[in-house]
């Protein structure tokens, strides 16, 4: 299990990265965490010619409050996101979701971008930008580019960066008042990609309904899934167990899962319900809060 | 025995394990550990296909490739060894191939070695395996083990007509009349997945040859030197006395490690033929393929139960798919045996027939993991007795109550013919339920049933079998049926003990210095305990079957008392007194009633290593022995109960382990504390094979679990407490009345969680019988369930 051979590249600024990326194209690949390059090097499933390590790229590594909205740099650490007050007071939905990233070890390596371009569906991460309808960052050598993260992840492995692109940063807007948050995912162990996950983001007005609502769900396709008829269903009510029921089977109807190793469709299907109805439960419990 | 003033007993109390102020501080020795000089490293070309025919390898290029010394094909390999056979002659009409080491017409499963590179690094050595080029014709792969008995079905090896290896049974007493008499006959298939055994340490080795002396020296990552000793002279053709085995540190093995393996006798080639050393690092990918895989199993059994549920008779059929070849040179048919010997358990059933299929497939080859066969039996028996319990309306306690063979009915003599001398099967299950709090949780889950919680409570009543004697000796193979220690007494005053017995995280070390301390009056700290090496230690069988501590303690005591008898005649002499009047107690030797007349140990030692011309002609200079030891009895079993309380989440399938309590009786304890982690550690494989550990392959016979995130292994959030609580039968028929405890957690677990989970589904009508218990099997089952009737009956 090691690694073919490769050339190792360390740009020290971002364009220096940018340019590499631009003389070497699909050759190339860049090296963030190295969580799950560096094993399908090991494997050789991935044979990249060069590898450019951001690892040693100054300004990557970075979280800003900005009016309430919130820039991270795509080579901030997973385990640096969990701990962060900014983001803990900002956005526990990250937090949340990112406790359920693996194992510490993983997370004191692996990054917010790197997990971002690398786009496995079962991945927390993309589900969670997803549903705080985060901005995604790219830079390249014609300059930045942002893009939504809904339109960001493309299919399996598979994102909108261009082979000269580096994911420099994530924008998330501040989110509304009152607003309560829950990430929830059912995995064989802990520290394991999730049978099927659900990132749900609700708001309640001061009318006492519910204002913003987003479900992202990781697990149950090539990206991650927002379910707009689940958001809409309870959008402007005053949810309840009734609601959160009839949420749980309007997911259960409208997911179309695959079946692997570790979970049917079938079972996916059914228990993406269940967690939708569990952590939109838990998600407005928590908008008294906010 | 000990008065006050001197040193209590080291046997009996947990002494902490002398192994571990180096391994905890990085510092251990494992086989990666060695870098000898001019030292290469070997990788495999390995197949990629389950069955296919070898049309053509070419290995021009990779012989080109900078950094490579040397390539080795399969006819190369075969002209340069002698081919293995796993056959245990006592298992009559047991067929099996010839084995080499590289694949040479054909390849039987993914992942078998065809080509064996030897380069400068393992990079380059890689590298090279991508430029052989190997043509294969491949062929329809047989991977069913059902499938693979059926006439037509593809021949793994065509010489030997068909795929079944082993066909057996037995038909003790009056099977079919007990069946007639029965009040009910409940039938049912027991599905067990396959597994692997995941040590953390993966297979590894260094082998270097000696061209002018002709010796091979090989560090293994092993639990049985002296076994890969005999068996590389046999396969490379060398004289025993040329070849030394050394097992260092070895980081975990649970009968992974005691095995023949093709890639082991390439390596060895490899350095036989460069009179270099060569090293070979099984990768993740390289243990999941090629590691010994475990217990697939179909068991369909049958069982006749009276009214008051006495179990009357059984009938059990299991089928055993165990990969091409049955493995050298423990076969591979002990596993699927011991699943139908043991099937009885505890419990008094006199009529028994039972027939066992072990089958040929395209898959990695199947052998011995912890626990040979128990885990299966006991889940089989436990998982029948729950059934008859909840149809006769019967506490599960008290069903088994009813069936445990009884204090008074021992020695008890089991249908198929084990004799169980010594045991506490009531006593455990009695201990267990008041620890556990069974009444309570019984409480618990009638108010969880009400507030929409599906709590379950299982129970599993074993019996392990430890430290076989005679075991495969009788079959023709060559592993040691006994134990051994050379113990010796320094100049100084000191202890070195030279163990046949292996090490490998259970602990050894430390137990056998406590035995050796209390046997010679010394302190543990003054005893130095090692093992693993051919050309140091006395011949001994290593360890498997629960029989470490039994076999090195029985020899250890020996060896200790031979020892004592040279101190006692030597003190004597110094000392004016009767041998027999001299004691050995807190690192003194004394005339016995009088303290004053007394040496140390270094005062005889001194005198015997350095001025041994002023002792007497007919005194022996010597304060060294060496004693070998096999058990009076072929089989001493410990026996141990599981109680589980688990929470089954019926929406997501998920199963949360609440409560685990054990009672294990392996005898007197050496040191409490390594018997609890053997205890805990077993467990925890116990709950991998129950809820979470998996080799799949497909239907083609490509291995779709290599890795660890494929392969799931219980982590430290899926283990709970584990209490362990302990009674002390000793044997009548070991030294010390010591018994085997390490597998006993891995034998009692899955039926225990089995059995909680089918209890908190019952409501729902569901009652499961296959491992692993995945929430996709949960769900499933629920999804099909007949009907919701909450009162738990039909």
């Amino acid at each position: 299990m090691k690694p073919a051979p490769f050339e190792y590249l360390a740009p020290r600024t971002v364009p220096e990265a940018v340019s590499l990326l631009a003389r070497h194209g699909e050759e190339a690949k860049l090296l963030a965490g190295g969580q799950s390059l560096v094993p399908l090097m090991n494997m050789r499933l991935a044979r990249p010619r060069r590898v450019i390590d951001l690892n040693r790229t100054q300004g990557l590594a970075y979280i800003r409050e900005v009016n309430g909205a919130l820039r991270i740099g795509g080579m901030t650490r997973q385990a640096t996101l969990e701990r962060s007050p900014v983001i803990g007071g900002r956005c526990p939905l990250l937090p949340e979701a990112l406790a359920l990233v693996g194992h510490p070890a993983i997370r004191s390596r692996g990054t917010i971008g790197g997990s971002l371009a690398h786009a496995d569906p079962a991945a927390e991460l993309p589900a969670a930008i997803a549903a705080l309808d985060g901005q995604i960052t790219a830079t390249g050598p014609r300059g930045e580019r942002t893009l939504p993260a809904t339109s960001f992840f493309l299919g399996v492995l598979t994102t909108a960066l261009a082979p000269d692109e580096v994911l420099t940063e994530i924008a998330l807007p501040a989110l509304p008042p009152r607003t309560g948050t829950c990430f929830l995912e059912v995995a064989r162990r802990h520290g394991d990609f999730a049978l099927v996950g659900v990132a749900v983001v609700v708001s309640r007005r001061s009318d006492g309904a519910c204002g913003h609502a987003r479900l992202v769900f990781c697990g149950v396709g090539p990206t991650p899934v927002r379910v707009a008829r689940a958001e809409a269903l309870v959008s402007g009510r005053r949810p309840d167990a009734a609601v959160f029921a009839a949420v749980e089977g309007l997911v259960r109807e409208t997911l179309q899962p695959d079946g692997d190793l570790h979970a049917s469709a079938d079972y996916r299907r059914e228990v993406a319900g269940v967690v939708a109805r569990r952590a939109l439960t838990t998600a407005w419990s928590r908008t008294n809060h906010g | 025995m000990a008065t006050s003033g001197t040193r209590p007993r080291a046997v009996g109390r947990p002494v902490k394990r002398v192994e571990d102020g180096r391994l905890l501080a990085g510092q251990g020795r494992f086989v990666d550990d060695l870098h000898l000089p001019r030292m290469v490293h070997a990788a495999f070309v390995r197949s990629p296909h389950a069955h296919a025919r070898v049309r053509h390898v070419s290995v021009s290029r990779a012989l080109a490739l900078p950094g490579v010394v040397a390539v080795l094909t399969a006819d190369e390999a075969a002209r340069l060894c002698h081919p293995w056979r796993g056959i245990l002659t006592d298992y009559v009409g047991m067929k099996t191939a010839l084995q080499y080491p590289l694949a040479l017409d054909k390849v039987r499963y993914v992942g078998e070695p065809v080509v064996a590179v030897a380069a400068a690094d393992r990079y380059v050595a890689e590298d090279a395996c991508d430029l052989v080029e190997v043509e294969y014709e491949t062929l329809p792969a047989v991977v069913d083990p059902e499938a693979a008995m059926r006439p037509g079905t593809p021949l793994i090896h065509e010489e030997l007509g068909d795929n079944v290896i082993y066909r057996g049974g037995f038909d003790k007493g009056e099977v079919d009349q007990a069946f007639a008499r029965a009040h009910r006959v409940y039938r049912d298939r027991f599905v067990v997945g396959r597994q692997t055994c995941v040590a953390l340490e993966p297979r590894s080795l260094v082998a270097a040859y000696e061209p002018r002396e002709g010796s091979l020296s090989v560090w293994i990552s092993s639990q049985v030197p002296h076994m890969m000793q005999a068996i590389f002279a046999r396969i490379l053709g060398l004289p025993e006395q040329k070849i030394r085995v050394v097992a260092p540190d070895v980081g975990g093995s649970f009968g992974l490690k005691i095995h023949c393996y093709s890639d082991d006798v390439a390596a060895c080639l490899l350095a036989m033929r460069l009179g270099r050393p060569v090293k070979w690092i099984a990768d993740r990918l390289e243990s999941f393929a090629t590691d010994i895989h475990c217990r697939e199993h179909l068991v369909d059994v049958e069982a006749a139960v009276s009214a008051d549920g006495t179990v009357l008779g059984l009938r059990s059929r299991a089928i055993t798919g165990v990969g091409p070849w049955s493995c050298y040179p423990r076969s591979s048919v002990v596993e699927g045996n011991q699943v139908i010997r043991l099937l009885t358990g505890p419990y008094r059933i006199r009529n028994y027939k039972a027939e066992l299929n072990v089958v040929a497939q395209n898959k990695a080859l199947m052998s011995q993991y912890r626990a040979v066969g128990h885990p299966i039996a006991s889940m089989v028996m436990e998982s029948m007795l729950d059934r008859a319990a909840r149809d006769l309306q019967l506490d599960p306690v008290e069903i088994r109550r009813r069936n445990l063979v009884r204090r008074d009915e021992l020695p008890y003599t089991t249908a198929f013919g084990y004799v169980f001398e010594s045991g506490s099967y009531l006593e455990s299950l009695e201990l267990a339920l008041d620890k556990g709090g069974y009444a309570r949780w019984r409480e618990e889950q009638a108010r969880g049933r009400r507030e929409g919680r599906h709590l379950g409570i299982g129970l599993s009543c074993f019996i392990e079998l430890t430290a076989p004697g005679s075991f495969y000796g009788s079959g023709g193979a060559p592993i040691s049926a006994q134990d051994s220690a050379t113990v010796r007494v320094e100049p100084g005053g000191t202890v070195t003990a030279l163990i046949g017995v292996t090490n490998q995280g259970q602990g050894a070390h430390t137990a056998f210095a406590q035995i050796i301390a209390d046997q010679l009056g010394v302190s543990v700290e003054d005893v130095n305990v090692m093992s693993g090496d051919t050309a140091l230690v006395p011949y001994g069988g290593g360890t498997s079957g629960s029989r470490g501590a039994v076999l090195g303690a029985g020899a250890s005591i020996l060896a200790c008392r031979a020892v004592a008898e040279k101190v006692r005649r030597i003190a004597g002499h110094l000392l004016e007194a009767a041998p027999d009047d001299v004691e050995l107690r807190d690192g003194k030797v004394s005339v016995r009633g009088a303290p004053d007349r007394s040496l140390t140990l270094a005062d005889i030692g001194f005198r015997v290593y350095y001025q041994s011309d002023k002792l007497p002609r007919d005194l022996e200079p010597s304060l060294e022995a060496t004693a070998h030891y096999t058990p009076a009895r072929p089989i001493t079993w410990a026996n141990g109960v599981h109680m589980v309380v688990v929470e089954v989440d019926v929406e997501t399938g998920l199963v949360k382990i609440l409560r685990y309590v054990t009672v294990e009786d392996c005898g007197p304890m050496i040191n409490p504390a390594l018997v609890a982690e053997q205890v805990r550690g077993a467990v925890v494989q116990g709950i991998g094979s129950t809820l979470y550990e998996h080799v799949v392959y497909d239907a083609e016979g490509q291995l779709l679990t290599r890795t660890l995130m494929d392969y799931l292994v219980p982590g430290a959030a899926e283990m709970p407490d584990i209490e362990v609580h302990h009674l002390e039968t000793p044997s009548p028929f070991t030294l010390g009345g010591f018994k085997g405890i390490a597998e006993a957690g891995t034998a009692g677990a899955p039926g225990a969680i089995l059995n909680a989970v089918n209890d908190a589904l019952a409501p729902f009508g569901v009652r499961l019988t296959r491992q692993p218990i995945t929430p996709d099997l949960i769900r499933s089952a629920l999804r099909q369930a007949p009907a919701l009737n909450r009162d738990g009956r039909r």
